[in-house]
């Protein structure tokens, strides 16, 4: 009983605790509420992941309403990666959280942080299990209206401005998307995933469908900040407080990624995005673009947490240029990368919450000599930049090599080149904060800072343990991400 | 030219849909940009609602000889978009109330000059 309704559970229980946290009052109990549920929620992820490894895709209908009239839950084996995924970060970011939390908030919004996080779980959980297209379009705003919330309640004003632009951004993406929806709805009368898989192929041919088609891509597009529509990310990732860079980091654009490859590869098929509509190559020439550019700003910039942020246009960049490929090798290899740079951005920015606790600051002229003081968080940190450049060993070198080997099949080797050049660049950035912390002198006051509490530290390395642990063994991953892939392009049974 | 009246309901929808996002990239204001994005979003609103109707049909309830109803599907999604769009309003008037706490304006180019400023 239980068991079979897993997919609706996932969904409801952080929905319904939401509401719980803001009653709780107490910001220790709201803070509890929120760490048991997160770790149910990755009990039952886990569960949800073996059950479709071994069973196969998994169909509940909500409420009992018969497909295609009700809404369809619908977990395959991609949608089972991004739940994995996302609450992995969660359970693994709230143990964190408290700490954080209480030094860089006002003690009046420490409760209220964790009853927008549940709801933005929900809404990041909701996305991915959902197979209808309309209820997609509400979960990803549930999900985008408390990442709003979650980012402005950063300790400067500055998150304010952020938050507001991002808003107005994803706002303007999310009704791009819902006219796509309401452009597909016309013609064929369905919002099921499936229904609309099989009877968009009649009227393909029509301008309405490809005005539908690119409004959705367009749409989603600024929600994933594919360049160059990703200027609201930067401030959003920047000015935020650390736990919410780290959890948004590394879950939100990653679901922006997934809803693109539903409906590349689900809704309407992969020879009409990729043969009529020739997306391949705008994508592709968008995502070297992304790489090179994002990868060159980060070089440049002071602030750490802002280098990351850019280095994540990058990353998403490496991520939308494996789907451009459009073979099965090139999708895998794309989603091998969304789950391995979720686990090296998460890690990355818990490193830079560790230090903002301590140093108030992650301006690089400010962090001279930290690694003398805090020696476990700096190490992490350099493990983390490691696997972002694609140190063999860390998982980012499993992601490059399956991406380079997938743009070879294919006889793209200049795209080959330009990882490479784009991993000498990342170096380049992470080798800037490595110097900074271990060979600059420190300054006068740096005696006084002492290493992160272990309730932060433990979060951090565990992320870190993850990357090392998947580019040693990347069987699991790789082996999940591939059926994924053959599911998303119709070579598996479903 | 019946083509052009014909389709009416699309030409107030674009027009609505274009008066919307001009707002929200010229306007400074950051209110101004809010009303935008309403008047943006209420266009696909329309968009929705006018194509559930059915020539000849009624509101879609049960009634004894009558066969033809509208489609009330459309009408049940935009209840939901609207809440969306309700939230999101009252989300962005929110954050403008606080950036007015916080930089005493609500122009987006005096913001601009006070954050360059440090």
């Amino acid at each position: 009983m239980l068991l079979s309704n897993l997919p609706a559970l996932q969904v409801v229980i952080p929905l319904a605790s939401a509401p719980l946290c803001l009653l709780l009052r107490n910001p220790r109990h709201a803070w509890g509420c929120a760490l048991v549920v997160s770790w149910v929620v990755l009990a039952i992820a886990i569960m949800l992941v073996r059950n479709v490894y071994t069973g196969g895709t998994i169909s509940y209908a909500v409420g009992a309403w018969a497909t295609p009239w009700g809404i369809e839950y619908r977990v395959d084996m991609a949608s089972a990666l991004m739940v994995l995924i996302i609450a992995t970060i969660g359970a693994i970011v709230m143990p964190y959280a408290w700490r954080s939390i209480e030094h860089e908030l006002h003690q009046k919004h420490t409760g209220l942080v964790y009853t927008c996080y549940l709801l933005c779980l929900t809404g990041l959980l909701g996305v991915v299990v959902t197979g209808d297209a309309f209820n997609l379009f509400v979960f990803l705003e549930i999900s985008s209206l408390s990442s709003y919330v979650l980012i402005s309640l950063g300790s400067t004003r500055r998150a304010l401005t952020a938050a507001y632009q991002y808003l107005v951004m994803g706002t303007i993406g999310a009704t791009f998307i819902l006219i796509g929806i309401g452009l597909l709805y016309m013609m064929t009368g369905t919002l099921n995933m499936m229904d609309l898989s099989q009877r968009l192929p009649e009227v393909a041919d029509t301008r309405t469908i490809r005005v539908a088609f690119a409004f959705v891509t367009v749409g989603v597009s600024i929600k994933l900040a594919l360049f160059p529509l990703h200027i609201w990310l930067p401030n959003a990732y920047t000015f935020a407080p650390s736990v919410v860079s780290a959890f948004i980091a590394a879950t939100a654009t990653k679901v922006g990624v997934y809803v693109l490859l539903r409906f590349f590869f689900t809704v309407f098929d992969a020879r009409f995005t990729f043969a009529a509509m020739h997306v391949g190559e705008i994508l592709m020439l968008l995502a070297v673009a992304a790489i090179l550019i994002a990868s060159v700003v980060a070089i440049f910039e002071d602030n750490v947490k802002r280098m990351l942020a850019y280095s994540s246009v990058a990353q998403i960049g490496y991520i939308i240029l494996g789907i451009s490929l459009a073979s099965t090798a090139g999708v895998s290899a794309g989603m091998i990368h969304l789950f391995n740079h979720a686990m090296i951005k998460g890690a990355l920015f818990l490193a830079m919450g560790c230090i903002f606790l301590r140093l108030g600051s992650v301006e690089l002229k400010d962090m001279h000599g930290l690694a003398k003081q805090m020696p476990l968080t700096m190490a992490a940190f350099v493990v983390g930049g490691l696997s972002l450049v694609g140190i063999p060993l860390t998982s980012g070198f499993i992601s490059k090599w399956y991406l380079v080997s997938a743009a070879l099949t294919d006889g793209y080797w200049p795209l080959a080149i330009l990882i490479l050049v784009s991993s000498l660049l990342a170096l380049i950035y992470i080798w800037r904060v490595v110097e900074a912390v271990y060979f600059n002198m420190p300054g006068a006051q740096m005696h006084k800072i002492k290493e992160a509490p272990a309730s932060m530290l433990i979060p951090t390395w565990l992320l870190i343990g993850v990357n090392l642990y998947f580019g040693i063994n990347a069987d699991l991953i790789s082996g999940i991400a591939r059926r994924g892939a053959e599911v998303l392009l119709g070579q598996a049974l479903p | 030219m019946s083509e052009l009246l014909g389709l009416y309901n699309y030409w107030i929808v674009i027009i609505l849909m274009m008066t919307g996002f001009y707002i929200v990239i010229a306007r400074p204001n950051l209110i101004k940009k809010i009303i935008g994005l309403f008047i943006f979003q209420t266009s696909v609103f329309i968009l929705f609602i006018s194509m559930a109707k059915v020539e000849g049909g009624t509101a879609p309830i049960i009634e004894e000889g009558i066969s033809v109803y509208s489609n009330p599907l459309p009408h049940v999604l935009i209840l939901t978009a609207i809440v969306v769009s309700l939230a999101t309003t009252a989300l962005g008037l929110a954050l403008v109330v606080r950036i007015r706490e916080a930089y005493d304006t609500i122009n987006e180019d005096d913001i601009h000059v006070q954050d360059e400023e440090g």
